[in-house]
């Protein structure tokens, strides 16, 4: 049992933490959001040069070598900042479809230009109906000679409208609701049939409507089992969930942080408010909430690591329940103890709430978890 | 960064394991197992089969009969006695009034006290607690005045726990009553057989006898009790308070307990369905189970540190996080415990059945199956762990102050 980090990742994490201390502060937030992309593409120029896109790859892949612990690193640091390029999206969740479904040819293809900041990918698996299950598809992917049509809409694409490829799950046999029958399909952004609607969301990210009309791929579209790609999803989405719980982290401190802050230096009633007993007993009970958080991310980051995909699934259900619990704990009573000035667009404490709020509701949030994780009998077996 | 146990730590698991397993005498965990604490006779005999082994001190150093454990051995061993479930070595000797005679206590006061201590010769409890002094600890009033070689003691102590069983006492009493409140207190080691002690039960909520009032009579307790420096006997209870890091945790004794309650809840019908596949009771098992997964881990945390910087006595920020969120589970575990047996849970009678308890009525598979006896009880009497130890508000008044700089 070892918490501390390595030379080399504390080097990670201070060069991380001293790129985003400098050029990440809420004003350059602000600035970010307004360009046309909604995000700063010096930044990722930065992050390609740190190693942040290559993070998970293979060095001989053109990568950077980091395992899980180094993505936790990084994604708790982008939680504290909430950054806003698609390095999630890209590096965790295309990355991991490519590491884990993608032949050495296909990495070959994707991986290096991915690493120096050329390419970036999105996920597109949400249907109208489909809600959180991730094997609810009707997208349909029909063979055509070697290669397959694709056809069907995925909504809410987390960075959808700036992605150059999508990793899109379809249907390839059985019905809407089956575990099997499911292909995870690499497509270019600028494949005919492709259309692309983006918006902003809430948290200040961006994403995008993607509309699939008899799109033509080629045989080596496909990642891994073209029927089978279910187990894939779910191994790279418990890697996410693991990514997401860290960023949460990140988030969380930085919000408790802030508020802690606040309560030394608003003055009401002539005195601190941070001499004030409730609130003193509110901002202990949000570091309890911050410390489980923690807890519950480290405990991600290994189990999302297990072969055992049951066994795993229920780790990281239970991960996505503490955090999405502890997110919300946090966001709301970031913005309570602050009182009206957190209810400003101007002011950082509200983004923080909102970025923790979708970050609770991505890839199904505590409620849909917990739900999953009783009905699949827990963590402790019965005596 | 490594979070997994190493290979040494799993093989420590299983010899711990294996020596339960064969040595704990089978009433006592039948017993346990019922939910039920174990009796004074269970707990010493117990603990004297641990000494033999050179267990009953996980955490004292080896020069003084400890076992010379790492932080994480000491972890797993006490986590493998809860899920067996066997007796603890006993608090108010081992990590109570033991370590402070150890950091204290001069060369006469470790040989007399430490070994019997050890093999549970002496029954210690602990007597901090006043009418007009709880959470306000320092604000105690038990007067000891020095007469000759003797300190004469008067005064009260209450919810003095298991002092029915005690041999000995341990004592914080205020020496100097013209000093600061912390500054006038001293640690003194008293004989219960004393003449002027009169020890009178509480009986708690539930109907069971555990804690006590402790009345003090001119009673004359030589001298060389006294442990460290008169008039310093904050340190000694600073001392002993912030020992325990990870005592109130409990997790392994909150994992035997769900497993227990999820078995009942697969033989416990509602709506003509297992509890098991109520949707909504089974979350709230779910929503405990989260919580205590997230605070095992919070606990490995804590022991990383501890052994990255064994000897340190730095406060933790944690150790408050594990006091209240180890008591809440522990709360929320015994009120599932209760609703699982329904109707059942309404027999009134203590959980423990020890005499000299309220109880009213004996456990009988007549009225109410036999693991039901005494849930209601347990849920009653646990209300206590957010109270004791500093309370749960106290833990926020610390980190606020402390680790929060509020």
């Amino acid at each position: 049992m070892d918490f501390d980090l390595s030379e080399d990742q504390r080097l990670l994490q201070d060069s991380i933490s001293r790129l985003l201390g400098d050029k990440y502060g809420f004003e350059n937030r602000k600035a970010y959001l307004k360009t046309a992309e909604g995000w700063s593409a010096e930044m990722w120029a930065a992050y390609a040069e740190l190693g942040l896109l290559g993070l998970p790859f293979a060095e001989a892949e053109g990568g950077f070598g980091g395992g899980p612990e180094e993505t936790m690193l990084v994604a708790e640091q982008m939680g504290r900042h909430i950054t806003l390029e698609p390095w999630f999206t890209t590096v965790v969740l295309g990355g991991g479809f490519l590491r884990h479904g993608a032949s050495a040819a296909q990495r070959a293809a994707v991986v290096p230009k991915l690493a120096e900041g050329k390419l970036k990918l999105a996920f597109a698996h949400t249907e109208r109906q489909s809600r959180y299950d991730l094997f609810d598809v009707a997208t349909t992917a029909k063979k055509d000679g070697a290669g397959w049509v694709l056809d069907g809409a995925k909504g809410m694409v987390i960075h959808g409208d700036s992605a150059d490829m999508f990793v899109v799950t379809a249907r390839t046999a059985g019905g809407q609701r089956d575990k099997s029958g499911i292909g995870v399909f690499l497509v270019d952004a600028k494949a005919a049939g492709v259309a692309v609607k983006g918006f902003a969301t809430v948290d200040g990210q961006r994403a995008a409507q993607v509309t699939f009309s008899g799109v033509k791929l080629g045989a080596d579209a496909v990642l891994g089992d073209a029927d089978g790609g279910l187990p894939l999803v779910d191994r790279v989405v418990d890697e996410a969930i693991a990514a997401l719980a860290a960023e949460a982290v990140g988030a969380m401190e930085a919000a408790h942080l802030m508020t802690l802050d606040y309560l030394k230096t608003r003055q009401q009633f002539g005195r601190t408010i941070g001499s004030f007993q409730a609130l003193q007993h509110r901002s202990a009970d949000m570091m309890v909430a911050l410390e489980q958080a923690r807890s519950m991310a480290f405990f991600g980051t290994m189990s999302a690591q297990d072969s055992d995909p049951v066994a795993r699934r229920k780790n990281m259900a239970a991960v996505k329940v503490q955090i999405g619990r502890s997110a919300r704990f946090v966001g709301q009573q970031t913005v309570q103890l602050h009182g009206g000035i957190a209810m400003t667009m101007e002011y950082a404490a509200g983004h923080y709430f909102k970025r923790l709020t979708a970050n609770d509701g991505s890839f199904g949030d505590a409620d849909h978890w917990v739900r999953v994780l009783a009905e699949s009998g827990g963590l402790v077996a019965a005596a | 960064m490594d979070l997994r146990w190493t290979d040494e730590e799993k093989a420590f698991r299983e010899e711990v394991r294996a020596f339960i397993n064969t040595n704990l005498p089978t009433e006592t965990r039948e017993r346990m197992k019922m939910g039920k604490s174990p009796t004074k006779a269970q707990v010493v005999q117990w603990q004297q089969i641990l000494n033999k082994r050179g267990w009953a001190a996980p955490e004292w150093p080896k020069e003084h009969g400890g076992p010379g454990w790492t932080t994480a051995q000491r972890y797993i061993f006490r986590e493998e006695l809860m899920l067996a479930p066997a007796p603890s070595p006993l608090g108010f000797n081992i990590n109570m009034c033991g370590p402070v005679i150890i950091a204290f206590g001069n060369a006469e006061q470790k040989a007399r006290f430490l070994p019997r201590m050890l093999n549970l010769d002496d029954w210690w409890c602990q007597g901090f607690s006043e009418p007009g002094a709880g959470s306000d600890l320092a604000g105690l009033k038990t007067r000891a005045v020095k007469e000759g070689d003797f300190w004469v003691v008067n005064g009260q102590k209450t919810w003095t726990t298991l002092a029915q069983h005690a041999d000995w006492i341990f004592l914080l009493v205020r020496t100097d009553p013209n000093a600061k409140k912390q500054e006038g207190i001293s640690f003194l080691l008293v004989d219960m057989k004393t003449p002027g002690i009169t020890v009178r039960p509480i009986i708690t909520i539930e109907g069971g006898h555990e804690v006590n009032e402790v009345f003090f009579d001119d009673v004359k307790v030589p001298a060389e009790n006294l442990v460290g420096t008169e008039n310093r006997g904050w340190d000694c209870a600073k001392y002993l308070l912030g020992n325990e890091r990870f005592g109130q945790a409990r997790v392994g004794a909150s994992r035997e307990r769900i497993a227990r309650l999820k078995k009942i809840a697969a033989e416990t019908y509602d709506g003509g369905k297992p509890l098991t596949q109520d949707i909504g009771f089974m979350t709230k098992v779910t929503e405990i189970e989260v919580e205590l997964q997230a605070l095992e881990m919070t606990v490995m945390r804590v022991i990383a540190t501890a052994m990255k910087n064994p000897g340190s006595n730095k406060p933790d920020p944690t150790t408050s996080v594990l006091k209240i969120k180890g008591t809440e589970i522990q709360q929320g575990v015994s009120e599932m415990l209760m609703k699982a047996a329904g109707p059942y849970a309404w027999v009134d009678g203590d959980p423990d059945m020890e005499g000299g308890s309220d109880q009213v009525v004996a456990e009988d598979p007549d009225i109410a199956p036999d693991w039901a006896f005494g849930l209601a009880g347990v849920y009653f009497n646990w209300r206590k762990q957010s109270i004791y130890g500093g309370s749960n508000e106290i833990q926020r008044n610390i980190m606020a102050k402390a680790f929060l700089g509020l």
